[in-house]
């Protein structure tokens, strides 16, 4: 029998495992977090780094917008190098077909406490003068920010650490078992596990539905003021929710070097993570029928990313029926950075017994599987 | 070489007489300019490789960032920036 080595063992240390380390910690637990590489160098790295308010369900409504405010909690205490931007969002309307969407997302985030103005075609030219002519309006959420998330990964590890955590990097979780991991450094024992390792949580957890689905970015020189926004077009939901074969959706962010972060694309590939030239044209394409300007811009690098997903786009936090003493923070596809804070407070509410922030039933792991029963 | 043969740009809002068909960064260093651009640690770069590869050498040239101006032909009143 292996001593136990902590009081949870968290499998992970993206932006999700971090966050939930930290959380634990606070709660006076002795967290252990292991990492087959380092921390916010996996999926975490890959992505654009939005704090964005989402509304594909209620619940995912419910989740960000709690997640947002954990973050403007959290902003005063982060380090420079999180680069945080209070730069909002503008979710762009290309034609009148489209302007009872902006309305109808305007009074859901109202709903939800989430400030957020429609703006009209001359508004949206004067705050993004880049935009091409003609685009019919947009809704402006003003609350929203970016983030660099390797750096925000490494600040929430840290803060974790200064509550008495371990972070033991290059070590590589090869199973999990009840109360127990077996790692290439040995087995670890904790009454805790928290599975928090994305995209590959169902490699370590048989059942979970968790599947890759790969995205590409691209990012250019830095053109700083090319625009102030983070841009999504409204079609951006419609691309994420179907789990198509693949699709692309418009999707620029400015970085706080100046440089262009461009997206988005999302594919059903497996482990490849290779870039497709194909997608990638597409990927541009799109964004260049909305910024023009960008053709004339230089991208000086392109790669790809694996998000966590899940069949209702929702993540899976909470205990895992199948294994005694395990706990699940994985499968936030493509929002694991705005949802890291509040997914980490949910599972630290509901690991102390605590009544949690939010409703944590749509979130439960075991949800398909007791699905798939009834 | 004066006058008639020599191309005028423009470097930072002053005049440089350029040789014709010499590229802009062939330009900078024969006008005395080594620090063409300065990075985001504030340190000044200049050309390198001179053939493209390297990225050293960008300059802002009619108004568009980024140009590799080892790749770039001067012509007459073109508007070269080093302060980007």
């Amino acid at each position: 029998m292996n001593a136990v080595v902590a009081d949870a063992i968290v499998v992970g240390a993206g932006i999700v495992g971090a966050a939930c380390a930290d959380a634990l910690a606070a709660d006076g637990m002795r967290v252990m977090v292991l990492d087959s590489a380092f921390a916010g160098g996996g999926t975490t790295a890959a992505g654009m780094g939005h704090l964005v308010a989402m509304d594909d369900s209620e619940p995912q409504l419910a989740l960000t917008s709690w997640s947002n405010r954990l973050w403007q909690e959290r902003s005063r205490t982060l380090p420079p190098a999180c680069e945080m931007d209070p730069c909002g969002t503008l979710w762009i309307a290309e034609d009148e077909g489209q302007i009872p969407a902006v309305e109808e997302k305007r009074a859901r985030y109202a709903g939800h406490g989430i400030a957020a103005e429609a703006v009209d075609a001359a508004g949206l030219a004067k705050l993004e003068p880049n935009l091409r002519p003609g685009l019919a309006g947009a809704l402006r959420v003003p609350g929203d920010s970016v983030l660099y998330p390797p750096a925000a990964a490494r600040a929430l590890l840290e803060s974790a650490l200064g509550r008495g955590a371990e972070l033991r990097e290059g070590v590589e979780v090869r199973a999990i078992g009840p109360k127990e991991v077996e790692t290439s450094e040995g087995a670890f024992r904790a009454p805790v596990v928290v599975n928090a390792a994305g995209a590959r949580a169902a490699a370590l957890t048989a059942g979970l539905p968790i599947v890759p689905r790969k995205g590409h970015l691209v990012i250019t020189d830095r053109y700083p003021g090319f625009c102030r926004h983070q841009i999504v077009e409204l079609g951006y939901l419609a691309s994420a929710h179907t789990m198509t074969s693949e699709s692309v959706a418009f999707n620029v962010q400015p970085r706080a070097t100046g440089q262009l972060l461009i997206g988005s694309s999302r594919e059903l590939a497996g482990w490849d993570a290779a870039v497709n030239p194909r997608i990638v044209s597409r990927m541009l394409d799109r964004a260049v029928a909305f910024l023009p300007g960008l053709a004339g811009l230089s991208a000086i690098r392109t790669w790809t990313g694996f998000r966590p997903a899940t069949p209702d786009k929702l993540p899976l936090i909470g205990r895992w029926n199948g294994v005694d003493g395990l706990w699940v923070a994985a499968g936030h596809e493509g929002l694991g950075i705005t949802t890291s804070l509040g997914t980490a407070r949910l599972l630290a509410d509901l690991v102390a017994g605590r009544s949690p922030g939010i409703d944590p039933r749509p979130f439960d792991p075991n949800r398909a599987a007791a699905a798939a029963v009834a | 070489m004066t006058g008639a043969d020599r191309v005028p740009i423009v470097v930072d809002g002053r005049p440089v007489e350029a040789e014709p068909g010499t590229t802009v960064a062939a330009a900078l260093v024969n006008a005395g300019i080594a620090a063409f651009r300065t990075s985001v640690a504030g340190a000044p770069r200049g050309p390198l490789c001179a053939m493209g590869i390297c990225h050293e050498c960008r300059v802002t040239i009619d108004g568009a960032a980024h140009r590799r101006s080892c790749l770039v032909e001067v012509a007459p009143g073109m508007r070269v920036d080093t302060r980007g």
